[in-house]
């Protein structure tokens, strides 16, 4: 196609971002010199020039780096590169919170004010900072964020660092983090924190029959050499001694279910992709983990890295798929940098590339970051993200296993579930499937945060009850009462201490009208305005709706106003009629929305307000919706954010 | 697949059991249960849905229950199976459809939008009330410049809208986004789906997404050739030729004086029909029949805005 591109020529020094990423031009097409000799003969353009479409987040990515925001020079040249329209590169560059098309500071804080946060002194925290959100000082600015998946040492914040004067700063995020500090980076400085470990399980005294959390605090994440000293790699070559067939049969006989929200069987998943007729077949690990009060999937990314880059080569073996995507969350740079470097040592010492182990099978994996976008979770958002589109979840049928990313047939599995098929693979799947319950096979991770004695990831076979949970975590922070327990995180559910023995399986928490989602068991002591968190959980589902469909756009910004006016008092008519108001809100958001975001967007009221933990609103109000929330069912393959 | 087509003798195509409200009919494979809707005179709201482009299923309007699905399901995209029991009006569906009408009405000026969809904001008893006054409107430019994951919480007492100034930077069209409920069909039709011009696409996120330009720049500056396809997609009047605006502005735009004319485009040898809106025998807007097996309802420049040479000032 041609571009038209306004006249914004880009400067060296943006051209220099784009080109250190693609290569120098090699043609006028691209944005190169002209060459009419050459051009006389030859056409460019095309097919092939189109199909580097996915390396747009990647590009765009780097521009902000470089720059600190994309220009309207840059975004044309990117553009013209990439031959994507520029208004559609705008498009996606305002999709993501962590870039900018306006001119911004190259220091960028990002301070978490969510519900983990929240409850951990964030407010206080913002409250000591002499400036506001989004004031510019000194080349530097804060802004508030949503959860940074770092909320067992909340409060948290993360710094997005451009080049100054052509010096790099790799981004780093913190926890906990004080006024203090987050000034003294808006200052030009550094700050070094060393967090506690976020696994207390495995400080001394280390528990028993740890799986998942088995090599954390032990295995250095940075060395190849120590993983496969602590038995890492033995399973792929078990792996290739089973063979795809092999390995499909154990992952489907183990009953591993996913651990990305929907709960779906991991082995029916594989199966299809492996029998799917078309080719070729990807892989994508989806480790866009942006639910409040989730961590998990970042704990074992950042110290356990080679896991997960093992556990995607056997995927990639039993499915068929030559070539895998780890999407990772923008806002983890720690967990982006440990597993770049595993992927590069696990390339170089012949472990993935074109002769995985030398068994002839070809495997390479790739590594994109998310730029800020919760939705990007959602499984058919996160392809047409990495495809170099915005992401918006697509409509299902069809759904991935048949036509995922590119149009092909895709496995898309989360971190948690891909790092337990070390296990099903090591032992086999019948003695895996013996830990758990029936339909809930294997441990679980379990994300503790709030207010927690002993706040962190916590590995328990299924079957383990809240309450037993929560004495696992030393109970409540200083012994305060409890007044609610999220599960699920924001797209879950309030749990009443009646259900406090529930045992945390699937079908457990289904028959109680609640889900696991992705672990998150979220604690509030007495203290706690239960009315200011929900406020702000609608608020992130407001700022993090892609916009694509009426009910979810519409209505996450109609469930934060009633919110907001029963949180002042100042109800529109009547309280009851605004408690009315988010429940039929809550209807159509759940009926009729595209994805799971708008889907469970108004779970968590619904269910606060049902277990009258609202003030001033009565448990057996008639408005609020009490019907299931539509995630997590099996009988349709759906991961939610 | 476009209704209204020409007729092409394809193959032979499977026919397929559903029940559609308790009556099953018998329609061939690879329709949509909106197809089977229309053919049987149920009367379906859309409004991102138009038979010349590729369905979005954005707006949610058009929802139906399908037995064994979880939620809703958009008529408009999908595609028919043996023995699939539709139901058309339930409470569930009914609700969804008032709802998403309401969310419309309360954050959208629809007043200028088809007649039909004022009859089924009425159908659906939509009531904007309840949410509360509008908002105030934002300042030119202000939509475009927001930045995705952060916005300003109100007090609740007003309901956000997303209005705004109309934008006029050219003598062919306006763009009044008050109006707009992002239904993308402009976008579709500036790009893959008529015009592969790719001038427009949607920006930033959630409530605060828009449709822009790059950098929302003025249209004389991006890749728009004023085919004006996105104004004959438009529901809602977002869109709008300039002669059009500047009469409803000036009081002087009146449906009772004006008529229809179909003819056809004189410019080159296509033939394109040419629907003629005239007042007072003036052209005061052109636009080209859905149906008409050469445009599908699209034109270019010439055909849309090429008419002042024979009604000079």
């Amino acid at each position: 196609m041609d571009l038209y591109l306004k006249h914004a020529e880009p400067t060296a020094e943006e051209r220099a971002a784009v080109d250190a990423e693609l290569g120098v031009p090699t043609t006028r097409w691209a944005g190169g010199d002209r060459d009419r000799a050459e051009e006389s003969r030859v056409s460019y353009g095309g097919r092939d020039a189109r199909a580097q479409r996915h390396l747009l987040l990647p590009i765009l990515h780097a521009v902000q780096k470089r720059l600190g925001w994309i220009s309207d020079g840059s975004l044309n040249y990117v553009a013209r590169r990439l031959t994507v329209p520029p208004a559609e590169v705008y498009g996606v560059a305002t999709f993501y919170a962590m870039l900018s098309t306006q001119q911004r500071p190259p220091t960028v804080a990002h301070v978490c004010d969510d519900i983990a946060c929240r409850t951990n002194g964030a407010l206080e925290l913002i409250d000591a900072f002499d400036t506001t959100d989004g004031e510019v000082r000194d080349g530097a600015m804060w802004v508030r964020s949503p959860c940074l998946g770092l909320c067992e040492h909340a409060p948290a914040a993360m710094f997005q660092l451009a080049d100054v004067d052509g010096r790099p700063r790799a981004d780093f995020a913190t926890a906990p983090v004080t006024a203090a500090q987050v000034g003294a980076v808006l200052d030009g400085g550094w700050v070094v924190t060393e967090p506690p470990g976020s696994t207390p399980q495995t400080q001394a005294p280390r528990a028993e029959g740890l799986r998942l959390l088995r090599r954390i605090g032990v295995v250095d994440p940075d060395s190849l050499d120590d993983y496969r000293r602590h038995g890492g790699y033995t399973a792929l070559r078990r792996a290739l001694q089973l063979g795809p067939a092999g390995v499909l049969r154990e992952v489907t006989d183990s009953k591993l279910m996913g651990r990305g929200g929907a709960a779906f069987p991991t082995g029916v998943k594989w199966q299809a992709v492996a029998s799917a007729p078309a080719h070729p077949h990807y892989l994508i690990c989806n480790a866009d983990e942006s639910e409040p009060g989730t961590f998990k999937d970042r704990v074992l990314m950042e110290s356990d890295p080679f896991a997960l880059v093992e556990a995607m080569t056997i995927a990639g073996l039993a499915t068929g798929c030559e070539r895998g995507y780890l999407y990772i969350r923008g806002e983890y740079p720690l967990a982006t940098a440990r597993l770049t470097s595993a992927i590069a040592q696990a390339s170089a010492r012949g472990l993935l590339g074109e002769d995985v182990m030398g068994s002839g099978m070809r495997f390479e994996l790739e590594l994109r970051r998310g730029a800020g976008a919760y939705i990007c979770g959602e499984e058919t958002a996160l392809m047409n993200s990495i495809e170099g589109y915005r992401g918006e979840p697509r409509n299902k049928p069809p759904f991935p296993t048949v036509a995922g990313l590119f149009g092909q047939p895709t496995l898309i599995n989360n971190v948690e579930t891909l790092v337990n098929v070390l296990d099903v693979v090591l032992t086999n799947g019948p003695a895996y499937a013996e830990v758990g319950t029936e339909k809930s096979t294997g441990t679980k991770l379990f994300c503790l945060s709030g207010h927690v004695e002993r706040p962190g990831v916590y590995e328990v076979p299924f079957g383990t009850t809240l309450r037993e949970m929560l004495d696992l975590a030393g109970g409540v922070k200083d012994g305060r009462p409890l007044q609610a327990v999220l599960l699920g995180g924001a797209a879950g559910t309030f749990i009443p201490e009646e259900q406090f023995d529930t045992p945390l399986t699937f079908e457990g928490t289904r028959e109680i009208g609640a889900s696991l989602g992705s672990g998150v068991i979220l604690l509030f002591d007495d203290t706690v305005d239960l009315l200011d968190v929900l406020t702000r959980m609608a608020a992130f589902f407001r700022d993090e709706s892609c916009g694509q469909c009426v009910p979810c756009r519409v209505g996450t910004v109609r469930q934060e106003e009633a919110l907001v006016r029963l949180a002042s008092g100042s109800a529109n008519g009547s309280t009851a009629a605004d408690v009315d108001l988010l429940g039929e809100l809550s209807l159509v958001m759940k009926d009729a929305s595209i994805c799971g975001l708008g889907q469970t967007a108004p779970a968590a009221l619904q269910s606060a307000l049902a277990l009258g933990l609202v003030p001033g609103v009565d448990s057996g109000h008639p408005g609020v919706d009490t019907s299931r929330t539509p995630e997590s069912s099996t009988d349709e393959k759906q991961e939610r954010p | 697949m476009r209704r209204n087509a020409p007729v092409m003798l394809g193959g032979v195509r499977r026919l397929l059991d559903v029940d559609i409200d308790g009556t099953t009919h018998r329609v061939p494979e690879g329709s949509t249960i909106l197809d089977v809707l229309r053919d049987q005179d149920i009367d379906t709201p859309t409004l991102c849905y138009l038979g010349n482009l590729t369905p979005v299923n954005a707006c949610r309007v058009c929802m139906v229950e399908v037995d064994g699905s979880r939620v809703l399901v958009p008529s408009c995209s999908r595609r028919v199976e043996d023995g699939m029991v539709v139901k058309t009006d339930t409470d569930r569906v009914r609700h969804s459809r008032k709802m998403v009408l309401e969310l419309l009405a309360s954050s959208t000026d629809m007043s200028l939008a088809e007649d039909a969809v004022h009859r089924w904001m009425d159908d659906y008893q939509v009531d904007v009330k309840r949410y509360g006054p509008p908002g105030p409107p934002a300042g030119a430019g202000e939509r475009d410049r927001r930045q995705a994951g952060h916005h300003h919480v109100t007090d609740g007492m007003t309901a956000e809208t997303v209005a705004q100034p109309t934008k006029v930077d050219n003598e062919l069209y306006v763009r009044d986004y008050a109006r707009c409920i992002l239904c993308y069909k402009c976008v579709e039709a500036c790009g893959e789906d008529a015009q592969n011009t790719f001038a427009i696409a949607v920006a930033g996120r959630g409530f605060d997404a828009t449709i822009a330009t790059e950098f929302d720049v003025a249209l004389p500056d991006s890749a728009c050739v004023y085919c004006g396809n996105c104004i004959g997609v438009c529901p809602t009047g977002a869109l709008m030729p300039k002669s059009e605006y500047d009469m409803r502005q000036a009081g002087t735009w009146d449906e009772s004086r004006q008529d229809q004319v179909t003819t056809v485009c004189t410019f080159c040898g296509v033939g394109c029909n040419l629907e003629l809106t005239t007042q007072d025998n003036r052209i005061v807007r052109v636009d080209s029949p859905i149906d008409h097996s050469v445009t599908h309802g699209h034109l270019c420049i010439k055909g849309r805005f090429g008419y002042s040479h024979v009604q000079p000032d």
